[in-house]
């Protein structure tokens, strides 16, 4: 029925499930057209890979395909022969992280080379079209470079690689997985730009799978929403994104960092359901601000609300727009005051860090003064010096030079070798929620800690204070007797920040914080630590890439390019008008929900 | 008070993993019963296992159940008295072993300074020489005793449990929550007790097992060699050793004590693969 003319991929009700246990994705149909990039788009645990997986008939080990039907080019595909045939030559996969899917003791024209050994060219024909391969994903078409091996590349290299090794063998699909989670804003526009060059040159039809709406809207001609399992919404990338009709897909876009709009995120109450215990109606009916009684009972179908646009929600035509202006507005609130007391000054900062693979990262000359309730963002590229200058405010980069003061009080190097009242004015959140919480404590000893060892307090008056350190984070007193493998990636975080709180610091510097959670969480991280500046006048010193997240929370912003600061200045006015050429570069490579919106309102109306 | 809780905790969690695979069971059952042997079965033992009782070297039988050895004593009494020795003083240098090869590693890992480089150099000076060669010098310059039998057998187990902590210790010390005590101004001694230690014991128990074989087997063929446990004492390397004699005449004098030494070894090693499993699983060091 869905099969139109063209299509080259197709899926058609298809479920798969947890051996003898309960289904991971259900109903999903379907289709992809010559040439065409569709998106999936989802929080984590959505089944957005695991649709993206079935596409070519595979699954993880534990779970099986048990119902639907898959066609590829107009082929079904029913077992795992079929589908064995197809992989590599109708249908390939680039997977997310190009430096574990690339063999390492291979030289990259042979990684190319061997996706293309089902084909029948001969072995001399298959390396020359490798080499020709590298030119077509915008990689030096050279012997030299076609002998290397994917470690002497860097990550959007590698990434660039994985393409042309998907590519190689002319597939009329391609998977993609999140291709461009852990590059850098600059890499990933170019490798955007590239994938939309190749659809138009090669007419290959991709099916994208990404977390982010607005790498969606640059990319995708059409995009389906997952929740919990289902497709939530379906349609042409405009229409989804100008009229969301789910209030999942609105939810989420409300959520969305913007670095052309500043604003207030919206915050999706609830969290994600769990596979294991769907509820019996809608499944995005907990967390719905529209529902009505039907809701919690009826399990809604997909509608069609225009020509091509199907939205699993009864009560569609209630879904608000995402109001920009109204939330810009909001965020205007929150300027900062010059009248309020410098806590931390930085002047003239050098320091040195040596990674792992031996590359030296050198922050040097760094100046900026952090004012009481303050955020201050450092940005910048992987490399670019910005934890490596966190470090150094936190105590854990012992070796620099220039003037770190803290209310005018020199900071020594080593958080040892500060008083104990400075090490409690300065508290630190890390990156990682997975590894930021020690395994074998509970959240109420990781509480306890801090208070005991920095405010003096006795184990009775720590443990008192657990309970509103616990408030102050919005998370439930009965999180206080976990342990960190109980709680999600979002929860983790809150519980570090409750950690740095337990000190009643002064500064919390956050480490890329929210990078790795979901956009609903991220926003609700973000404005935990809104709230947090506003009650404690707690001052921020935020590290991130995203410059969404920066328009987000931050006050003032320094650009940092390779360990120097290229520009710094007030968020709204640097956002608005970039003036040194590498703020420009990043700014015009971060996608932005809004603005791909505005474009389609120009030419559309 | 915590380390101790989460202690005990994770040895309930460590047992219950090893049980839920069969080879786990058995091993557990089968290291029971040669524990059991070894520490307890002198008290059930028929005979005096150095009384002489007939005949050297007379087959099963006649209330012998295993015969008797090159100069006719029980053999089965002597394999109910005759692991004592090689367990306790096989646990013993694994216990030193780990301690000293734990602080080694400890301390190296943690350390990332000179201190690191020099530790772990002299421990590589350790590895370089045959592990039998460090034990002969050791006997024959401080006799064979007890005390020189378990500092010789740890000091040659201890050059790997030093790497092994080492590796892990450097893993788990980059960590957020080892950085967050480390900006707290932690002392040294509260980092390495409550944030790493902890949290790679999961990988050192692993590894246990293993070290415990090897002492096991390390103990058995130095008495065995004769330069260990002297005679006449009952000692299952030992028996292995002087009963070859009478193999022709009672093979059971010689495949008694072996048996039960390859089955304590055996079940060592099923009980550490089967919690290896299990913290593959449960993924890493939780």
């Amino acid at each position: 029925m869905s099969t139109s003319a063209g299509s080259v991929l197709d899926l058609d009700g298809v479920q798969v499930r947890v051996r003898n246990g309960p289904v991971v994705i259900d109903e999903v149909t379907l289709d992809l057209r010559r040439g065409e990039i569709v998106c999936l788009v989802g929080e984590s645990g959505s089944g957005k890979t695991t649709t993206a997986l079935a596409a070519f008939g595979y699954c993880a080990p534990m779970l099986t395909i048990s119902a639907g039907r898959i066609s590829v080019d107009g082929e079904v595909l029913d077992d795992a022969v079929d589908f064995a045939a197809i992989r590599g030559s109708l249908i390939s996969y680039v997977p997310q992280n190009p430096s574990t899917a690339l063999n390492p003791s291979m030289r990259v024209a042979d990684a190319i080379a061997d996706t293309m050994r089902a084909e029948s060219i001969e072995g001399g024909n298959r390396h020359t079209r490798a080499i020709e391969m590298l030119g077509r994903v915008g990689l030096p078409a050279t012997e030299d470079f076609g002998q290397r091996y994917p470690h002497q590349l860097s990550g959007g290299q590698q990434q660039r690689v994985c393409i042309a090794a998907a590519l190689a063998s002319r597939p009329k699909v391609v998977v993609l997985d999140e291709p461009t989670t852990g590059l850098d804003v600059v890499t990933q526009g170019r490798i955007l730009d590239e994938l939309l060059r190749l659809r138009d040159a090669e007419h290959v039809a991709m099916l994208y799978v990404t977390h982010d709406l607005a790498v969606a809207a640059q990319i995708a001609d059409r995009v389906v929403v997952m929740y919990g399992g289902f497709v939530v919404e379906e349609g042409p990338t405009e229409e989804v994104l100008r009229r969301p009709r789910h209030p999942y897909t609105r939810g989420l876009m409300s959520a969305t960092p913007d670095h052309v709009v500043s604003r207030v995120l919206e915050v999706m109450p609830g969290i994600p359901v769990d596979i294991a215990a769907r509820p019996p109606g809608c499944l995005f009916a907990p967390r719905c601000d529209q529902k009505v009684a039907s809701c919690d009972v009826d399990f809604p179908l997909l509608e069609w609300v225009a020509t091509q646009h199907q939205v699993r929600c009864p009560e569609w035509s209630r879904t608000e727009l995402v109001d920009w202006a109204g939330s810009a507005a909001k965020a205007a609130e929150l300027a900062s005051d010059l009248s309020r007391p410098v806590v931390l000054e930085v002047r003239g900062l050098s320091a040195e860090h040596r990674t792992r693979r031996g590359d030296v990262v050198a922050a040097s000359g760094i100046s900026f003064a952090l004012r009481q309730g303050e955020c201050v963002a450092l940005v910048g590229e992987s490399g670019s010096g910005k934890t490596t200058i966190a470090r150094v405010v936190a105590g854990l980069h012992p070796t620099w030079d220039g003037h770190l003061l803290l209310g005018g009080e020199p900071l020594a190097a080593k958080a040892r070798r500060r008083t104990r009242e400075q090490r409690r004015r300065v508290q630190m959140v890390f990156q990682s929620p997975s590894d930021a919480l020690n395994p074998r404590h509970t959240v109420a000893q990781a509480l306890i800690r801090p208070a005991m060892t920095l405010r003096a307090m006795s184990r009775a008056a720590a443990e008192l204070q657990v309970e509103s350190l616990l408030d102050a984070v919005g998370l439930p007193q009965r999180y206080a007797a976990r342990y960190p493998r109980e709680l999600s990636g979002g929860q983790r975080q809150r519980v570090a920040i409750a950690r740095a709180l337990a000190a009643d610091p002064e500064v919390i510097i956050c480490d890329e914080v929210t990078s790795a959670l979901d956009v609903s969480v991220q926003a609700r991280i973000l404005e935990l630590l809104r709230d947090l500046r506003q009650e404690r006048q707690v001052s921020l010193l935020f590290i991130t890439h995203d410059l969404g997240v920066v328009a987000a929370i931050a006050d003032e912003v320094l650009v940092l390019e390779k360990g120097l600061i290229c520009e710094s200045g007030k968020t709204a006015d640097l956002l608005a008008a970039p003036e040194h050429d590498y703020t420009k570069k990043l700014l015009s490579a971060a996608p932005s929900l809004s603005e791909a919106i505005g474009v389609w309102d120009a030419s559309g109306g | 008070m915590s380390t101790a809780t989460s202690v005990a905790r994770g040895s309930r969690a460590i047992l219950s993993g090893v049980l839920r695979s069969n080879s786990g069971r058995i091993g557990f059952v089968l290291l029971c019963l040669a524990v059991v042997i070894a520490l307890f079965g002198g008290f059930v033992a028929p005979y005096d296992p150095y009384a002489t009782l007939g005949v050297p070297g007379a087959p099963p039988g006649n209330g012998h159940a295993l015969g008797l050895d090159f100069i006719g004593r029980d053999v089965l009494s002597r394999v109910l008295f005759g692991g004592r020795s090689t367990l306790l003083l096989a646990g013993l240098a694994t216990v030193v072993t780990y301690t000293l090869g734990g602080a080694i590693g400890l301390i190296a890992g943690f350390s990332r300074s000179k201190l690191d480089s020099l530790l772990m150099r002299s421990v590589d000076v350790l590895l370089s020489v045959p592990a039998l060669l460090v034990i002969l010098l050791l006997i024959t310059a401080f006799g064979s005793t007890p005390v020189v039998l378990v500092c010789a057998a740890a000091l040659v187990l201890l050059p790997g449990v030093a790497r092994i902590v080492r590796s892990a210790t450097l893993e788990v010390s980059t960590r957020g929550y080892v950085e967050a005590a480390t900006a707290r101004g932690e002392p040294t001694r509260s980092l390495l007790l409550r944030e790493i230690l902890p949290n790679i014991s999961g990988i050192v128990t692993a590894d246990l097992g293993l070290r415990f074989s090897w002492a096991i087997i390390l103990i058995a063929s130095v008495n065995f060699l004769g330069i260990g446990i002297q005679p006449p004492t009952a000692d299952w390397g030992v028996m292995v050793s002087e009963n070859r004699v009478v193999i022709a005449s009672n093979a059971m004098a010689v495949v008694g004590p072996s048996v039960v030494l390859a089955v304590l070894v055996i079940a060592v090693n099923l009980v550490g693969d089967a919690y290896v499993r299990q913290l593959d699983r449960s993924g890493g060091s939780q």
